[in-house]
This record gives structure tokens, C-alpha cells and sequence, in this order.
């Protein structure tokens, strides 16, 4: 039984953090981040060749991080298979005892370390997310019964800064008519318009996870503001970290500050920690979560 | 129309040399690749300038009027039948299916001269941009009359994606994201958004397409294709 599910069906404020499989086979960082985060997280994403960069497969790290005894969050992303692959890793991730899976778009393979990739992207978002929920009631995406379905903790991205508003909206409403049961969101530096995005949720039941990004450096900041699709780092924000005489101990503040606005609006935070796992655990006590 | 560009020189140079080809007949199309500027008059001179300056000589050279017409390009084979056979090879400055026919119109050995790169909307005068893939399975009707499955990059059905930014497009970051242009539109007509669409169905694309409108003269035993 999912305990994210259990948490977030109680009301509780829920914990996630991130981690990334190794690029080859040694399984040493990532275990290392699995054991400082799984602590103090309810669920720990995997990510899918993030960034359209290649990586061990999220299937095989978040068995991984079950087996480190902590409870993963399955990503998988429509850029890299097509709809045989992507119900049969569904199907996959149930039997490996993977009960939480969050679907999204993927970057485009242009923007990684394989340009010449071909994008596959056969089904988007919205479409997995009402497949993987058509396997929660026992068929697959012909309608065909399955011998054996599965349970899903369905999740989907969203983006409360990404303007325009209507198109952000549109989008979020399909994706919970689809099937999915909890957002986790981009990086939140605007508590109004997460709240905006709060207040469309709430009412359909959905929960939603504020994303939370540590900013160790400026460099950090000038690689998400030039390669990172889909965000944009406020120049107030930027600027405290670029003129702090210590980026990472200001970045922490920061996200205590964060983390202490969002307890108020949100139903849990995503802590996507970029280098910064030791610290977590601070932010999290400093803002009385832990 | 199918828009064309130049095929890499020294690629062209290698195919010839390849087969020690010293003489060269060159085909050009009179539709697509003249209005493209790929593989009209001026196009063919420059590439006979360009073969001679490599110490080859053109045997001849002609300007179909339409090169992926197969009963248009024998004829035209035809007519040049002295020159074509004088040449080692056949330089085809037409888009893929005019090179095919080609092939199939004349016994030298052919090459590609351009690369074929997509369907294009012809803008104003040089400058085209792709609209439609021909999927066989058209969306138009629930998009206001913008394509997804073309002019977004990833081809989404449904979005925006996460990358999209002040209604930029993530990965052409100089165009406003499709999914937004389609929902202002339909918003400008009145139209709801019209609900998820579901996944495509790209059996309406299999590989090759083949639509014959004269089934009685048909070639027997055939089975059509896509596009049926």
C-alpha cells in the first residue's frame, strides 16, 4: 500500500524529494542520496533520463530505492517509448511493486545529450495518464482485460508560473480528468500564483505538491534560466543568491522560507535538492516539518 | 509543394567518384524544386558549372515539368535519350519521389541532388514553413486550424508541455507554443476546448501510402495501401 497515498488521503503535509539514476551501472550516488533523503521523505521520484540525458532506467533505480526500504515514485516520460513500451513498463513497474508513478511530457531530445535522437512522444501526458488509469480498472488502452491489473497512485506535472494562466488551467484539468490524483509542480518562487493553481485543484480532490529547488550557485541559476525548459528564475531571487557572500547558505534560507510559505497553501512540498541533499534535512527541521 | 535544399556537395562529388562517373546528364523538376530554388534552370547551370569546375563534363540536361510524374519523366528520358546514355550518371535536382522516378525512367546509375526536407506552405515568395505531415488522421477540425501534430515540435496532441514559457515554445524558443495559438483561436470563436484528444492512430499512416482511383485498370492483385 502506498504510503504516499495514505498521507496524502489523511490531510497530512506530505515530503518528496528527488533522485537520479547514475549514468552507467554503479549504483554508489545515488545510493548515497536514496539513504540521506529517504528519511525524511514520504516518496522519492525517480526520474526517466532527465533532462533527455541518458541514465540507468527509472524502473530499475526505483526498485532500487524500495529495496534501500524507502518508497519511490516511478517517472516515466512519453518522449523515449511508444504505447506498447509504455504500458508494458506500467505493467512492469505494478509487478516490481512500484505503486506510485508520475507521468510527464519529457524534454525534447534536442535539448540532451542524444540530439539525434528521435522524439517518440505517441501518446502525451494527458492520454498515459488515462491509460495507466484504465489499468487501474483492469484494461489496457484497447479496452482489453488484463490478467491482472493494477493500482496506481497516478501523478501528473504542473506548472503555476508557466503563463498564459487559461492554457495552464486547460491543461491541469484534463490531466485530473485523465485520472491523475496528485500534481507535483515546477519550482514555486510566486506564492500567489501557486495558490491560484491551488484553488482550481482543491475543489476536484486532486493534491498538489509545491516544487521546491535549492539554488547552490549563480552557475546553477544561469543553467536553469538558459537550458532548463519551462523555468525562469525571478531576478529578486537570483539576485539574492548571486549577491550572497555564502549562495549555498542563502539558497537554504531561501528554502526554509519557501517551504514555510507553502506549508500554508499546498498539500505537501517536492524538494528537488540539485547537489544539495545534506542540507534537506536542515530546511525541513528549520521550517518544523521534521 | 515539397521543399527541397542543396544536398551537401562533397556528398554528391563521393557518389560520382564512387562509380568514376566523368559524365554527368542532370534532371531538374519544373514545379517544387523551380519554385524552391533548388532545382530549376538557374539551379541545374550552377551545378553544371560546379561539376565541370570538378573536371566533369554534362552530357545535357533537362527541367521536367513534373519530375514525380512517371509517364512525364520517361517522356522526357525520351527526348534526351543521346545525352542520358552519353553520361556515367544522372544528377536529379528534384525531392525524393523525383529521383525515384527517375530511377525508374532511365538505366544510369542516379543520384539525389537535393534533400527533401518537408510539405511546405509557401509563405511569401522563399519562404516556407511546414503545416501538415499528411498523417492520414487530421486533428484540424478540434484545433482551430492549427496542426499539433506538425507545429509543435513534439507533436502533442494535447498540451502545453512543461517547457512552455510566457507562451513560448520550449524548444523553439523564438515561436509561441501551438497549444496556446490553438486555444486562443478556438476562445476567439467561441469554441470550448474541445477535451483531451486521444491517442492517434497511425495505422491511418502505414508506409507505403498507395491510393489508386482507377481500381478496374489497377495493377492486379494489388492491395492498396494507406490512405484508403
Amino acid at each position: 500500500m502506498s504510503r504516499l497515498r495514505d498521507a496524502l488521503d489523511r490531510g497530512e503535509f506530505v515530503i518528496t524529494g528527488e533522485v537520479a539514476p547514475p549514468l552507467g551501472t554503479n549504483m554508489t550516488s545515488m545510493d548515497a542520496s536514496v539513504a540521506e533523503l529517504g528519511p525524511l521523505c514520504h516518496a522519492l521520484n525517480v526520474t526517466d533520463n532527465q533532462g533527455a540525458t541518458l541514465h540507468l532506467s527509472s524502473l530499475a533505480a526505483s526498485r532500487a530505492v524500495a529495496d534501500a526500504g524507502f518508497e519511490p515514485i516511478f517517472q516515466q516520460t512519453c518522449r523515449d517509448r511508444n504505447r506498447l513500451a509504455l504500458q508494458s513498463d506500467l505493467l512492469a513497474a505494478w509487478t516490481l511493486g512500484l505503486e506510485n508513478v508520475l507521468v510527464v511530457t519529457g524534454d525534447a531530445p534536442r535539448g540532451g545529450d542524444h540530439p539525434h535522437a528521435r522524439g517518440v512522444f505517441d501518446l502525451d501526458s494527458s492520454q498515459l495518464i488515462e491509460i495507466a488509469a484504465g489499468m487501474n480498472d483492469g484494461h489496457d488502452m484497447i479496452g482489453r482485460d488484463l490478467d491482472g491489473g493494477t493500482d496506481f497512485l497516478i501523478g501528473a506535472a504542473a506548472f503555476p508560473e508557466a503563463e498564459p494562466w487559461e492554457a495552464q488551467y486547460a491543461r491541469i484539468s484534463r490531466k485530473i480528468e485523465a485520472g491523475a490524483r496528485f500534481f507535483q509542480t515546477q519550482a514555486i518562487f510566486d506564492i500567489d500564483k501557486f495558490a491560484r493553481t491551488a484553488d482550481a485543484v482543491a475543489p476536484t480532490g486532486a493534491k498538489l505538491i509545491a516544487g521546491v529547488l535549492l539554488l547552490k550557485s549563480p552557475r546553477v541559476i544561469d543553467f536553469i534560466n538558459n537550458r532548463l525548459a519551462g523555468l525562469m528564475i525571478p531576478d529578486h531571487v537570483a539576485d539574492r543568491i548571486r549577491t550572497a557572500a555564502d549562495p549555498a547558505e542563502e539558497a537554504v534560507q531561501l528554502a526554509i522560507e519557501q517551504v514555510r510559505a507553502l506549508r500554508e497553501v499546498a498539500d505537501g512540498v517536492h524538494i528537488m535538492p540539485l547537489g544539495m541533499d545534506t542540507s534537506v534535512r536542515r530546511i525541513l527541521e528549520s521550517a518544523d516539518l521534521i | 509543394m515539397i521543399i527541397t535544399r542543396p544536398r551537401e556537395w562533397a556528398r554528391i562529388k563521393k557518389n560520382l567518384d564512387d562509380i568514376g562517373a566523368k559524365s554527368v546528364f542532370i534532371m531538374g523538376c519544373g514545379q517544387c524544386a523551380t519554385v524552391a530554388n533548388t532545382g530549376g534552370e538557374p539551379e541545374i547551370l550552377a551545378a553544371k558549372a560546379a561539376l565541370e569546375a570538378d573536371g566533369r563534363e554534362v552530357s545535357g540536361w533537362a527541367v521536367g515539368e513534373v519530375a514525380c510524374h512517371l509517364g512525364g519523366t520517361k517522356l522526357t528520358a525520351r527526348k534526351n535519350v543521346g545525352s542520358i546514355d552519353a553520361a556515367d550518371a544522372v544528377l536529379v535536382l528534384t525531392c525524393g519521389a523525383g529521383v525515384q522516378t527517375v530511377a525508374d525512367s532511365v538505366s544510369k546509375p542516379v543520384f539525389p541532388g537535393l534533400e527533401s526536407v518537408f510539405l511546405g506552405n509557401v509563405i511569401r515568395h522563399g519562404e516556407f514553413e511546414e503545416r501538415c505531415q499528411m498523417c492520414g488522421d487530421c486533428v484540424l477540425d478540434a484545433t482551430a486550424g492549427i496542426c499539433p501534430v506538425t507545429t509543435c515540435p513534439k507533436g502533442l496532441l494535447n498540451g502545453p508541455c512543461g517547457g512552455m514559457w510566457d507562451g513560448m515554445c520550449e524548444v523553439l524558443t523564438d515561436r509561441e507554443c501551438t497549444h496556446v495559438r490553438i486555444q486562443r483561436r478556438l476562445a476567439e470563436q467561441g469554441r470550448g476546448a474541445s477535451g483531451a484528444l486521444p491517442p492517434k492512430d497511425f495505422s491511418k499512416k502505414l508506409k507505403p501510402g498507395s491510393v489508386n482511383l482507377r481500381p478496374d485498370r489497377g495493377r492486379k492483385g494489388s492491395k492498396g495501401g494507406a490512405g484508403r
